[in-house]
């Protein structure tokens, strides 16, 4: 029973920090950081791991198709955050563009 | 338990440390390796406390989602990332109903508490919830099916009763610790999944980038509530996270149109009083271009002596893939000497920030892009405002008239430019059906057409002279 008040501990105090973290996040960066909370939605890989292992036969075919979708979740998320991450230039690393004098 | 507490703690902090990293564009891919990083560390945490059991077949599972989820990302291109969100969004809500349900059959027999079945009969609903609202948001975003805003008679009171006898099924799977699962839990999982299905379908245009943002926080909400179930702490602080960052986005958007969640999520009807939309609507196959304008005004003498350009792009040039005629006009304007903004409206495109990323994609610096609070003053002072694609958000309609649906949304004061071009697929008004008024003013001069062929025509003109 104490599990319950450890875990909507856990639960009121992340979402407190986060809220502070995400609410500084510019719009620039809306677009990534939601495929990375995509990716951070798949931590459900966790617990399906666990049931996978300690669930008995007919519960273990749910939980492997847990596990290869909170997988996708967590390479696809993870994956197209930082191809996106990688387009984002400032003017002085765009070493294609030419110099415009009066800048 | 002290353990599993501190491993969950670091794991969760790591992530929230991750979050802060994207505060800035210069940090916020390690942000994200620190992210990955955490979720590596989480797997290892998992294997560890089960002893490694199973650990091969876990491994190929693993495997397999990892290989999907890696070519799915890498095929993916930038103006599609809207359906990858919501896709992913489904995914993330179905794997944690999955999670849930397995636990629910596996333990059944045991005595599980009525906190365990209140929790799972929960995850298991948010996540059917999240699951068939994503899939139809992908089905319109992709142009599949469902593309206009469908309604029909009765459609409130079908909604609202699919809701409620779901709350209803939840509480009485929990009252009842279970002993009739095996029914209750089929049956609340067809009524969320119909409830998802009937939220998502009604939202069209400009408000899916709020359909989205709520979509992305019931896949947390899921995951934190299947980690209440079946007692792991990671899962619930991460999956916290996850739910507050997609309501932040959430009240984000509804705030950038001037619109409460609950009028987006219900009481309006498409056509009369349309919603309210960020931008054009896409383009018509019907719709004759025309040029009116073009040639009366001296378009080429106003493109050449501005030397404050502020660009505002909308929905309406992704649309026509016009991004890179706007990055050569921009470049032709900075060796004509003068200086390029955007103009950027929260609300411009189909996701959270989607423009940005359109924009970044064609190489546009970000330092150029600016959001509406500094941008707007700068108008007054510019000599050229050029509208690509982009309609409702600029319309002065928004402001001077009553009971539109914009009314109260906050637009870009394009139209205080010494001079403005729209560069618009044809005059029809935007989303909301409200007429731009902008159009009619007398320092704009309209240059209707695809913006693909349109824009290339404008920097002919300043290269030319």
């Amino acid at each position: 029973m104490p599990n319950i008040f450890a875990m909507l501990i856990i639960l009121v105090v992340a979402a407190l920090l986060g809220y502070r973290a995400i609410s500084a996040v510019p719009s620039l960066l809306h677009t990534p950081l939601m495929s990375g909370m995509n990716a951070l939605s798949g931590i459900t890989v966790v617990g399906a791991v666990a049931v996978f292992v300690t669930a008995p036969e007919g519960a273990s075919g749910w939980a492997a198709a847990a596990l290869v979708l909170a997988m996708i979740n967590v390479a696809g998320g993870f994956w197209v955050t930082e191809r996106m991450l990688r387009m984002f230039k400032a003017k002085s690393s765009d070493i294609t563009e030419e110099e415009v004098p009066w800048q | 338990m002290a353990v599993s507490l501190v491993a969950a703690v670091l794991i969760v902090g790591l992530f929230i440390v991750g979050i802060r990293l994207m505060q800035s564009p210069t940090s916020a891919l390690w942000g994200n390796r620190l992210g990955s990083t955490a979720m590596l560390l989480a797997l290892i945490w998992a294997f560890v406390s089960t002893g490694w059991a199973d650990i091969g077949l876990v491994l190929v599972y693993i495997g397999i989602g990892t290989a999907i989820g890696l070519l799915l990302a890498q095929s993916v291109k930038m103006i599609h990332m809207p359906q990858t969100v919501a896709l992913l969004n489904g995914f993330g809500g179905a794997a944690s109903a999955l999670v849930v349900w397995a636990a629910v059959i596996g333990y059944a027999g045991e005595d599980a508490a009525l906190v365990f079945w209140g929790t799972s009969g929960l995850a298991v609903g948010v996540g059917a919830l999240t699951f068939s609202g994503s899939v139809v948001a992908v089905l319109k975003l992709q142009g599949i099916a469902f593309r206009k805003p469908v309604q029909f008679p009765g459609y409130g009171h079908i909604f609202r009763a699919t809701l409620a006898a779901a709350v209803i099924i939840t509480i009485l799977n929990a009252v009842m610790v279970g002993s009739m699962y095996g029914v209750l839990v089929p049956v609340l999982v067809l009524l969320c999944l119909l409830g998802g299905f009937l939220m998502t379908l009604r939202i069209g245009g400009a408000d899916m980038p709020i359909v989205i943002s709520l979509l992305n926080s019931f896949s947390g909400i899921a995951a934190a509530v299947a980690g209440l179930a079946v007692e792991n702490f990671v899962l619930v602080g991460a999956g916290s996270l996850v739910g507050v960052a997609g309501l932040v986005l959430t009240r984000i958007m509804c705030q950038a149109m001037n619109r409460s969640l609950l009028a987006v999520l219900t009481g309006f009807t498409p056509g009369a009083h349309a919603q309210t939309q960020g931008e054009k609507e896409e383009p018509e196959e019907a719709a004759e271009p025309k040029s009116a304008a073009l040639g009366e005004a001296d378009l080429p003498g106003i493109l050449r002596e501005a030397k404050r350009v502020i660009i505002v792009p909308g929905y309406g040039m992704a649309v026509s893939h016009a991004q890179d005629a706007v990055r050569q006009l921009t470049n032709a304007f900075e060796k004509n000497g003068a200086e390029v903004k955007f103009a950027m409206h929260p609300v411009a495109g189909r996701m959270p920030g989607h423009m940005y990323v359109l924009l970044a994609e064609v190489g546009i610096d970000y330092d150029k892009l600016m959001d509406l609070k500094p941008i707007n003053p700068q108008f007054a002072h510019a000599d050229l405002a050029l509208i690509v694609g982009a309609c409702d958000v600029v319309n002065p309609a928004a402001n001077a008239a009553e009971n539109t649906p914009i009314s109260g949304m906050p637009i870009l004061n394009a139209g205080e430019a010494k001079n403005v071009v729209v560069c618009n697929l044809d005059e029809k008004p935007g989303y909301s059906g409200v007429d731009n008024t902008l159009y009619h003013q007398e320092h704009v001069i309209t240059v209707w057409g695809d913006a693909s062929e349109t824009v290339p025509r404008l920097t002919e003109m300043l290269t030319s002279g």
